[in-house]
């Protein structure tokens, strides 16, 4: 017992999750299934074929089946991009699948978002919980590894992507042996642009950043998920498999380093592509 | 290692005396003896009971006189509401201590050693993961004085497991239980006409049914389970489902900030949400209990059905409270059964088979 406990072996590991109980509609991460289906048909139904006109390629990248970690760029104060892509799994794939997205722990410490966010698929960006969704549980995740620092940057900076964080999210994808799926969105950015800070109601208020976007603050609390109507393009791109470095790739710091940028460059490039091809921001 | 003798610590408690009641049903289990400060609570057939605090020189003599072979730690409190912080601590720092010392040394015949656990050792942050498992740590230190106790008596059984490799030492780490005999400030707080909460949060919450408490401490008696153990049942909800399954709304009287001064509001009104409570009522704590279930134990019920089995007991509770006479032990009568020669052991026992099956 000196040795600290160890989980029991892979296979074990999924024989032992709980069983579903189908009376319930809340799963075991919080997510409820009918908070989700009235936000969908309120608000995301319409966004998704009637605001941003949503237009997906490459849904065939996403796999049918088994544990795969969605890279994708991340724009809008109140970003749209999850939603959306977690839409577009739902509309065009031949299977849809649930769509898990990592938040930063912030939103499970404030009041109000606490309980939406985990409703509606949000789970806390641990390293552990990445890896039970993906490897035991064998479900779809989406990360922002540019996190809060993609979402706050200001209009003059779109399409710039940040930083992609320290590269953890290619280290969960290694060990969960889950292929990478890069997904360039195009139309967050000019959905609701974000011109300045203000950082005084930003501590006193207590959220991560306190934007000036064309509806916030003017349009009062309300305004915060008052969206432009940019036309939207997703795209996902082709896979990287992550069980192709052998037995413990993610103890080559230097190759997840790597492998983070070429998942960056990637979506990078495939942004300038298709901005290259963009006639108008709000008819595409 | 086939445990045998064994001495259950905190037999008054209501998981100690539970314990017994149910080793005593095994066969293979010879000697079963009980001790605790205070008179046991519930029936004992076969076990025996001694008055004795956590002082380690007299376990030791009766560890030593009775050859005991498994010592079950069950005196752990969990509940800052039962007690005063410093008896808490005398309790869980100290009289975990003592227990270890008088179970360890060259001569000990004590083989094997299941410790009460809870899963406030991980506490409960913001940043935690959605499932503890056993491997981690929590990722900041204690907040309150119970889990700083509780923190202490498990690195202190991790210790002594490293001191003693010939001991198999079995850590259990258990979640909020609950069920229809069990009163905890959780229980008391769900069996309120509406189900308090912090305004703005919906914790998730995984329980285990006081049944489970109880089998999977004598599955680590009559198993051998090295190491720790999460033991929570499978299924962690919403407070706001627990609320729906007990038919009740969930009513945020508390506020997101200054919430422990609301709480002390509260506290003229008879409503009593102790600290760890509190956290657990803004960020909500899930165990990964697989660890458990690959050692073999099944769970009886489901961190949903344990909460409907509590619902059930809060609608007849009302109707069985005026039946119900409180058991109280009588040392002369309980020691006249087990040690008088006037007692004829076998009549007293196939009279006792045929009154359960009239």
């Amino acid at each position: 017992m000196s040795e600290p406990a160890a989980l029991p072996a892979p296979d074990e590991r999924r024989r032992h999750l709980p069983a579903l109980e189908p009376e319930r509609q809340v799963t075991d991460w919080g997510r409820s299934e009918r908070v989700e289906g009235a936000m969908d048909r309120l608000l995301y139904d319409f966004l998704y074929h009637y605001w941003f006109r949503v237009e997906v390629e490459g849904i065939e990248h996403v796999p049918t089946t088994g544990g795969a970690l969605l890279v994708s760029n991340h724009a809008g104060a109140v970003p749209p991009d999850a939603p959306m892509i977690a839409k577009a799994i739902k509309e065009e794939h031949p299977r849809p699948r649930p769509l898990h997205l990592t938040v930063e722990h912030f939103f499970k410490g404030y009041p109000g978002l606490s309980m939406l966010v985990a409703k509606i698929g949000g789970v806390p960006a641990h390293p552990a919980n990445v890896h039970r969704l993906l490897h035991d549980e064998e479900q779809l995740v989406l990360v922002f590894p540019e996190g809060r620092k993609g979402s706050e940057k200001l209009y003059k900076d779109r399409y710039r992507l940040r930083r992609f964080g320290r590269g953890g999210f290619v280290e969960a994808a290694m060990r969960a042996r889950a292929p990478i799926v890069p997904v360039a969105v195009v139309g967050a950015e000019e959905a609701q642009p974000i011109f300045a800070h203000v950082r005084l109601l930003q501590k006193l208020t207590g959220l991560i950043y306190f934007p000036i976007t064309p509806t916030f603050p003017a349009l009062g609390l309300a305004g915060i998920t008052g969206y432009l109507p940019a036309k939207f393009r997703i795209r996902f791109l082709e896979p990287i498999p992550t069980d192709q470095w052998g037995e413990a790739p993610w103890e080559d710091r230097g190759l997840v380093q790597e492998v983070a940028e070429e998942v960056r460059a990637r979506i990078q490039e495939d942004l300038i592509d298709q901005l290259a091809h963009r006639r108008s921001a709000w008819l595409g | 290692m086939n445990s045998r003798r064994v001495l259950i610590t905190g037999v008054s408690t209501f998981w100690g005396g539970r314990l017994a009641r149910a080793l005593e049903q095994d066969p293979r289990i010879e000697t079963i003896i009980g001790v605790a400060p205070e008179d046991p609570t519930c029936a004992l057939e076969r076990a025996e009971y001694v008055r004795v605090g956590t002082q380690h020189a007299l376990l030791r003599r009766i560890v030593q006189a009775a050859a005991i072979d498994t010592v079950v730690d069950t005196r752990l409190m969990v509940d800052s509401a039962a007690a005063s912080s410093r008896a808490i601590h005398e309790n869980n720092a100290i009289g975990t201590m003592n227990v270890l010392a008088a179970c360890g040394g060259p001569d000990s015949p004590v083989r094997k050693v299941v410790f009460k656990s809870s899963a406030h050792y991980y506490g409960c942050e913001r940043d935690d993961p959605s499932f503890f498992t056993e491997s981690m740590r929590r990722p900041h230190p204690p907040r309150t004085r119970l889990e700083a106790d509780i923190v202490e008596a498990d690195d202190a059984v991790r210790g002594f497991a490293g001191r003693n490799p010939g001991v198999t030492v079995t850590t259990l780490r258990f979640v909020n239980g609950i069920g229809p005999e069990l009163r905890t400030s959780h229980t008391r707080l769900l069996a309120l006409p509406a189900v308090p909460g912090i305004l703005g949060f919906d914790p998730r919450y995984q329980f285990i049914h006081e049944d489970d408490i109880v089998g999977a401490l004598r599955h680590a008696v009559t198993q051998e389970l090295p190491g720790i153990y999460n033991a929570g049942a499978d299924g962690v909800l919403a407070l706001s489902e627990v609320a729906g399954l007990l038919g009740k709304p969930l009513a945020p009287v508390l506020p997101p900030w200054g919430t422990s001064l609301a709480a002390a509001g509260l506290r003229p009104l008879g409503v009593r949400i102790p600290e760890e409570v509190q956290r657990q009522l803004r960020y909500g704590r899930g165990l990964d209990n697989r660890r458990l279930k690959a050692a073999g134990y099944r769970f009886a019920y489901t961190t949903r059905e344990a909460v409907e089995r509590f619902g059930e007991a809060l609608r007849v509770a009302p109707l069985e409270a005026a039946q119900a006479a409180p058991y109280r032990y009588e040392r002369e009568v309980e020691e006249f059964l087990r040690y008088s020669p006037s007692v004829r052991r076998g009549a007293d026992e196939s009279a006792a088979a045929g009154r359960s099956s009239n």
